[in-house]
């Protein structure tokens, strides 16, 4: 596995710093993590053997700066600090995926800067609503660590999973593990509070990269009944409905969502 | 010193296996699977006549508080309750003490002034205004706001109440969270510049530093004992001594489930099953639900997980009435037993306010009466000058309620 490199990005007039992980070579794919944060797992290492991967932390969710958060006071500043970060790293174009609140934002970035992104992948994105299948963020803020394996994933057993949701060992390593969980749980939370429905709608159509739209069969958190609603939203998407997969399609079908991306991007 | 009686206005007939049916008894439990409503009628005017009565008898002040969708305590709007024992003591020199109406979760914040100063003219200047930073999951399960600008909002929203309470001129008040073009209240309260503030908290130093910035007083609510409690409460002591404020026991207040009773062995009897079902029952509440996430800031979060300074509330039901009563989790015994461990609680963690908690968990109405009656009569009169030969005023109690008391003396 890689080591991704850090590279820090002036945002906001300078107001913030982003940390952004960089690996591999050729054309640029931007990866905006989940509401659980950023991790380097085999879906972004493959993807990093043929394209360059660059994946931010969230505001206030990079190691050690955790009151970066206070400089983002809703989900429009948000999008101008990512719009800001594509400046700051030079990327005219680029190929975009985003993963559940990373898809939401991803959504809302290839709405405002639509000629930039080429292809978009939308991993179940968090960011509409429908009465039939609501979803809260207490749906994943009200659980305990049990209560969120349950509802993430379709095998917890799965080596991937196991690995990504294993503490470290050591009592305070522990701790720290989870403090950082729960915190990037509460960033994140601070622009999409209480119902990750902020007008994403009204912005949508403007979306004009080809886009897929990705969705684990089983996914207990975010109603796959959603994909169907990005595919009639976005002009020209597709849908992946992946069986045997929950919430986090690159840990559970890592191999079979790496080859249709793949296949997406280069089509 | 200054006693007062804190009330919850719990649910008193959960099931006994309750906790085992249900998740939580906050946030997500169903009143009507759970809930008589002719019980919870008959509740709020027994918490009415159980506040009232302990007015009567000689507490010196009654205090209300502010909690959503649970059966632990569901007095969703303490002004309420606060407006009918303003009323019903008309006349006396009993303090109302709300602890109170949570200012963030009202929007625009503003109503949490206009109410206080309303109840202070009602009361004719009895007010004590309570700033609590209020609970996480009622901020944000309960009201939908995000739980990590709790703290800076409640910093803004003090910062909109105090100015509108003390401003001769009406103002405009451009805040990050609550815009406002005419800032100019009817009425303003009774007392100049405004009510005293007493601030809740839980431990968080981030309230430590507030409380002992703006000179207010501190009341710390917990259930986790009075033992537990002493390495807390130096805490705030050295706070306090860091600021250069002196130390003044009126600068603390504390609270305690209390329960009087012939003898210790009547006691366990009288008071054990509504402990147990207090500690089992109202404090069923998984830590996620209590605490979302970004509540607390990394640091304090840090602490908590690393440090640990209370258990987790599930662990509460591993203890017995045995081990609350023995950790002064409650004070329950004869009035001899429990005179004597409250004085040694109010000495060690130097507290000016005492605020007892007469009813909790099941215990019945009637029960709640005898209680207040025996603490009020046997308790309270020596409780009341402990602090009487270092000459401390309580520079935070109305100064309407001060009269008789020094009359008295």
């Amino acid at each position: 596995m890689k080591k991704p490199r850090k590279k820090i990005v002036p945002v906001l007039g300078g107001e913030l710093e982003m940390t952004v992980n960089v690996a591999g070579q050729g054309k640029p794919v931007l990866y905006l993590h989940s509401a659980g944060g950023y991790y380097w797992d085999d879906f972004l290492d493959t993807l990093s053997d043929h394209y360059k991967v660059y994946v931010p932390h969230f505001p206030g969710t990079a190691p050690g700066r955790p009151n970066d958060i206070d400089k983002i006071d809703n989900l429009w500043d948000a999008v101008i600090a990512y719009e800001d970060l594509i400046d700051g790293l030079g990327l005219k174009k680029f190929r975009l995926i985003g993963h559940s609140f990373g898809g939401m934002l991803a959504a809302e970035l290839a709405a405002q800067r639509p000629k930039a992104v080429e292809d978009l992948v939308l991993m179940a994105p968090i960011g509409l609503w429908r009465e039939d299948a609501p979803y809260t963020c207490a749906d994943w803020c009200a659980l305990g660590m049990n209560e969120i394996l349950e509802v993430l994933f379709y095998d917890q057993k799965h080596p991937r999973v196991v690995r990504r949701m294993m503490p470290p060992s050591g009592k305070d390593a522990e701790a720290l593990w989870t403090v950082n969980f729960i915190w990037t749980l509460g960033c994140t939370g601070k622009v999409i509070w209480p119902i990750p429905d902020k007008g994403l709608r009204k912005r949508i159509h403007r979306i004009s990269a080809p886009t897929l739209v990705v969705w684990g069969e089983n996914d207990r958190l975010i109603p796959p009944a959603y994909a169907e609603e990005f595919r009639r939203s976005i002009p020209n998407a597709e849908v992946l409905m992946l069986p045997q997969c929950g919430h986090e399609p690159p840990l559970e079908q890592c191999e079979t969502l790496l080859n249709r991306v793949r296949g997406f991007f280069d089509a | 010193m200054k006693i007062a009686c804190f009330h919850l206005m719990p649910y008193r007939d959960l099931e006994p296996d309750f906790e085992k049916k249900h998740k939580s008894a906050w946030f997500t439990l169903p009143f009507d699977a759970v809930a008589d409503r002719h019980k919870v009628s008959q509740y709020y005017n027994w918490t009415l006549d159980e506040l009232e009565f302990a007015a009567k008898s000689g507490f010196d002040g009654v205090c209300t508080n502010e909690h959503h969708q649970n059966a632990y305590g569901f007095m969703v709007n303490p002004n309420m309750m606060g407006a009918a024992l303003a009323r019903a003591t008309r006349g006396t020199k009993t303090a109302i003490i709300q602890m109170g109406e949570t200012a963030v979760f009202l929007n625009p914040p503003i109503r949490v002034a206009e109410e206080y100063a309303m109840l202070d003219a009602i009361s004719e200047g009895r007010l004590v205004a309570g700033f609590p930073v209020g609970l996480g999951g009622d901020f944000s399960y309960s009201y939908g706001m995000a739980p990590i600008e709790q703290r800076q909002r409640y910093n803004e929203a003090h910062d909109l109440i105090t100015r509108a309470w003390t401003s001769s001129e009406q103002f405009a008040f451009n805040g990050k969270f609550y815009q406002l073009p005419m800032v100019n209240i009817w009425p303003k309260p009774v007392q100049r510049p405004h009510p005293p503030i007493w601030v809740p908290g839980n431990a968080s130093p981030s309230t430590w530093d507030f409380v002992t910035k703006n000179d207010y007083s501190y009341c710390y609510l917990t259930y986790f004992g009075a033992k537990g409690a002493e390495h807390m409460v130096n805490g705030y002591w050295e706070k306090v001594e860091e600021a250069g404020r002196d130390r003044n026991p009126y600068r603390m207040g504390f609270l305690i489930p209390v329960g009087v009773s012939d003898t210790d062995e009547k006691a366990a009897q009288e008071y054990g099953p509504a402990a147990e079902y207090f500690y089992h029952k109202g404090l069923h509440l998984p830590e996620q639900l209590l605490l979302p996430p970004g509540h607390m800031t990394h640091a304090s979060l840090t602490h908590l997980l690393t440090k640990r300074p209370f258990p987790p509330y599930d662990e509460l039901k591993k203890m017995n009435y045995a081990t609350f009563n023995d950790r002064d989790f409650v004070v329950c015994g004869s009035a001899r037993t429990v005179t004597e461990r409250l004085i040694n609680i109010v000495k060690t963690l130097r507290v000016g306010h005492l605020m007892i908690l007469p009813q909790f968990g099941s215990l019945s109405h009637q029960k709640t009466m005898e209680n207040i009656e025996r603490i009020s009569k046997s308790v309270l009169p020596h409780l009341r000058p402990i602090w009487e030969n270092e000459g401390w005023e309580d520079r935070w109690w109305p100064e309407a309620c001060k009269a008789e008391q020094r009359a008295a003396a």
